[in-house]
């Protein structure tokens, strides 16, 4: 059970040969046994957890019962959740517990699901390796001493260890991607809109966007099903009609016109992971699948136009936390300047500060034009690579991350060394458009490699169905770690 | 661009940030290693280029409105309920009118 696909989870309960109680409790003990040493969850509430477990039980006797009902799921501790605490991995909300169900939860708890616990993260979802979460980093479930990626980690490290059958986390800069390679799991940033961003904790909100992280792109597609949705509470949510995303699962590769940049394929980037993913390459032209070199040629300018853009939005979206309505206020003060400055002072991590000064810096009075309108502009250009690439083909491939899971303090201490870890992961959300990662082999160390499968606005279905043809023909994503056997 | 540790402590001043002057030191090298990351866009040409100021500006067209109608309803009590100072439904900070 511990490994089986979400599809043959829901047909087990559907046959009674568990309940969600059982099913649910085997998760539980899982994460008992494994938590303490890999740390990818910050709250788990076992009763609280049996109880949803209970209800969807009672729905399915009743016949009400779909593909999510009973199915035990854990969500990243951004999403704000009315019956458990919600900390983004900040000392700031370490005993803040929301007055409401973020939309995510609520269509969730809407399909049936059970709500597995809090994954860890980086603190307010910056960084590339969950160091930066005030409740400890997590530890990747393939080497304990290596990151699992960040920001989405303890996510990514839950489903990878087995911890939970799914999981959701959100993506700014490959904040689903990213750890989603490093953890050899499959995970998916939408089309940016597709997913609301309501009581979803900002960081970007122009780049900030909902995912599913899971084993496969066959369950990212009915975790899809369950997530998207137009949301009037979210001013950037899309009104569209509902899709199925699981429709073309079954579609063949025969024609499909896979670009591959050339940046992509450079220097710089590990010589193992760029094996992997050729050899994948090739697996889809063995099925049909026409690959043409293509070129995005802004691609190095992704990661500066980011840390102008993302810090700017974020210094505008953390001035909520003013110790006045919620979250940590100091002890001592003067007046309410004081108070002001001292409890973000000791509420934010050391990374989370450095990112609301550069935002701060880069808005302040006579260095707005060459920062920040500068880096719009070139945000642009970015987007207009992408539009004539997808004149040329359907789905672009490339490695996820540049290298493998890197070890616990490699690049700590060295921002900009850690930001361009997200190189081939922050062009897609500035954009706005979709990206997927899945499993594709593993390096000399045996650590996971991932693929990256880009696509055009809502073109969502159809990377999910070259995703999942690959894992039809190819067993990456089944594969267990042995420090966490099963 | 380059900032000193004088010019950090009027952005982290306006950032409502405290930044201990035995860091200060540090924590500017940290920012200017991003800033110089981020000063490479300055050599782009980007005559003639609109910034995009959302990740869908190409998609959508206009800004969805709603009817100017009460939705919410008075949940004062919950929301205040995770406040670190209330009293008779206000949030109390420290005086600032002498």
């Amino acid at each position: 059970m511990l490994n089986s696909a979400l599809s043959d989870l829901s047909a087990a309960l559907a046959a009674k040969k568990l309940s969600s109680v059982e099913l649910t409790r085997l998760f539980l003990d899982r994460i008992r046994g494994l938590n303490g040493s890999l740390n990818a969850f910050i709250t788990v509430d076992e009763e609280h957890s049996l109880a949803q477990a209970r209800v969807a039980d009672e729905r399915r006797s009743k016949g009400d019962a779909g593909p999510l009902t009973g199915i035990p799921i854990a969500h990243k501790d951004i999403f704000c959740t009315r019956d458990l605490r919600t900390t983004c991995g900040s000392r700031m909300l370490e005993g803040f517990t929301s007055p409401y169900d973020a939309h995510v939860i609520e269509r969730f708890a809407a399909a049936g699901a059970v709500m597995l616990g809090k994954t860890n993260m980086d603190e307010f979802a910056m960084g590339s390796s969950n160091e930066t979460s005030h409740f400890g980093p997590v530890r990747n479930p393939w080497d304990a001493t290596r990151v699992p990626g960040g920001s989405s980690g303890g996510s990514a490290a839950a489903v990878a260890a087995r911890m939970a059958p799914a999981a959701t986390g959100t993506d700014t800069g490959g904040s689903i991607r990213q750890p989603a390679a490093l953890t050899g799991v499959s995970g998916l940033k939408p089309t940016y809109g597709l997913v609301s961003r309501y009581g979803m904790i900002a960081f970007a909100s122009s780049l900030d966007q909902g995912g599913p992280i899971g084993k496969s792109a066959a369950d990212l597609a009915l975790l899809m099903n369950a997530m998207a949705g137009f949301d009037a509470r979210d001013s950037t949510s899309l009104q569209r009609p509902a899709e199925d995303y699981t429709r073309s699962l079954g579609d063949s590769l025969q024609g499909v016109r896979i670009g591959l940049p050339k940046e992509y394929f450079a220097d710089g980037v590990d010589p193992e992971v760029l094996a992997c993913v050729r050899e994948a390459t090739k697996w889809f032209e063995s099925q049909g699948a026409k690959t043409v070199e293509i070129a995005l040629p802004n691609t190095g300018l992704a990661v500066p136009v980011y840390y102008v853009l993302a810090p700017a939005e974020a210094s505008s979206n953390l001035s909520r936390f003013d110790g006045v309505r919620y979250g940590h206020r100091a002890k001592d003060y003067t007046d309410l300047a004081s108070m002001y400055r001292r409890s973000r002072a000791e509420g934010f991590g050391t990374e989370v500060k450095r990112r609301i000064l550069i935002g701060t810096y880069v808005l302040s009075h006579g260095y707005y034009d060459a920062y920040y309108l500068k880096a719009q502009k070139v945000r642009r250009l970015i987007a207009k690579d992408f539009a004539e690439a997808f004149s040329r083909c359907d789905l672009i491939m490339g490695p996820t991350s540049p290298s493998t899971a890197f070890p616990l303090g490699a690049k700590s201490d060295d921002p900009v060394q850690m930001y361009l870890n997200d190189i081939f992961t922050i062009p897609a959300p500035l954009a706005g458009l979709p990206g997927l990662s899945i499993p594709c082999g593993f390096d000399g160390k045996g650590l996971p490699v991932g693929l990256q499968i880009m696509g055009n606005y809502f073109s969502e279905a159809k990377m999910l169905g070259a995703a999942h043809r690959y894992q039809q023909a190819t067993d990456w994503h089944l594969r267990v770690p042995r420090e966490t056997a099963l | 661009m380059s900032l000193t540790p004088e010019q950090l402590q009027r952005i982290a001043l306006l950032a409502r940030i405290d930044v201990a002057p035995a860091e200060a030191q540090a924590v500017a090298e940290r920012l200017n290693q991003v800033l110089g990351l981020i000063d490479q866009l300055q050599s782009v040409d980007t005559q003639g280029i609109e910034p995009m100021a959302h990740a869908l500006d190409t998609q959508l067209t206009h800004q969805r409105l709603r009817p100017d109608e009460v939705t919410e309803t008075d949940r004062r009590d919950d929301y205040q309920q995770g406040a670190p100072a209330v009293e008779q439904g206000l949030y109390l900070v420290p005086k600032v009118i002498e």
